[in-house]
């Protein structure tokens, strides 16, 4: 890691406090999977909402005797923070629910620890793109089984078989309403994405 | 030109407009880059041209990410982080540059993360 020593103060002084250091994580799945309560159960803040223009080119999906369109898409997207002591902080960013164009937004995972797939396994095929999105940039991700009410329709080994995920990508039963659940499914990505960075 | 009412989001004026049509300033910003105001930039805040940006430096009395800019002030991402770029340069904000938006974590900071959340 690159650090200036000579042309600023590197002594923790008061003269000129630096903001903490961020750090993120995406949330992913499908929509109404749990995303927001997921980010809401940890979350220092109420999580908040930021809304984006993405430019996107789309080729006969909506018209077929338009060659190609550029248009303009607004996603929006809820995110929360998480305070890890004073001079870092973690975001949680969740990925916009009904829309297929976040993954044409580098940005929000541009520099991410990893990313938490959120799955229903009644709706198991809503992470497809998402499972694919990650397995492709190479980001480090979890495949976390959201239970509701402590259901669960298919064992984890079998969401695995038909995700046909590699046997090293971690998939973990989580409930997202719960704080602890969340920070041990959280954990266990930054333990995942700390294993594939020492390799 | 899109047709009006389709992005929904009821921005006061095209957004890009206060940019001036830019989607990058110089300062390599990501969306979670966190962002306080310098000693400068405390006084400055009813100087600057652009009223978002005397916000911006409002808000940023308490380091703020791009993010929250954009969610507290409602303005798109995009547009949030082109004017917090742009008071970078000014040198009306700060950020931590340890901070590199381009790359992954290092395994330190991982570490760091790691032990944050065992702590929680």
């Amino acid at each position: 890691m690159d650090s200036r020593p000579s042309d600023v103060s590197t002594t923790p002084t008061q003269v000129h406090a630096l903001p903490p250091l961020p750090v993120k994580i995406v949330i992913a799945g499908g929509f109404a999977v749990g995303k927001t309560t997921f980010v809401g159960s940890i979350s220092e803040i109420e999580p908040l909402t930021t809304e984006a223009a993405l430019t996107t080119v789309s080729e006969g999906i909506d018209d077929t005797s338009k060659v190609s369109t550029k248009t303009s898409t607004t996603v929006a997207m809820d995110f929360g923070r998480i305070g890890l002591g004073e001079d870092l902080v973690l975001y949680l960013f969740g990925t916009p629910g009904q829309d297929r164009f976040w993954f044409m937004w580098d940005d929000l995972v541009r520099g991410a620890i990893g990313a938490v797939v959120l799955i229903d396994t009644r709706r198991l095929e809503d992470c497809f793109p998402a499972v694919d999105y990650f397995e492709e940039s190479g980001l480090p991700f979890v495949v976390a089984i959201n239970c509701f009410d402590g259901a669960l329709a298919h064992p984890p080994e079998a969401v695995r078989e038909a995700l046909g995920i590699s046997p090293d990508t971690p998939i973990v039963l989580t409930d997202a309403r719960d704080r602890m659940s969340t920070k041990s499914t959280l954990i266990e990505l930054v333990q995942h994405a700390l294993a594939r960075a020492t390799v | 030109m899109s047709p009006p009412g389709t992005d929904g989001a009821g921005f006061r004026v095209r957004p890009y407009a206060l940019t001036g049509g830019r989607t990058r300033s110089r300062a390599d910003l990501s969306i979670e880059t966190i962002l306080v105001r310098t000693p400068a930039g405390s006084t400055a805040a009813d100087r600057v041209s652009v009223a978002e940006k005397g916000q911006i430096l409002g808000l940023c009395a308490a380091p703020s990410s791009v993010a929250e800019i954009s969610a507290h002030l409602h303005l798109p991402l995009g547009v949030a982080r082109v004017l917090a770029g742009d008071l970078c340069d000014e040198g009306l904000l700060d950020f931590n540059r340890e901070h590199n938006a381009a790359e992954r974590p290092s395994l330190r900071l991982l570490e760091r993360v790691f032990d944050g959340l065992q702590a929680l």
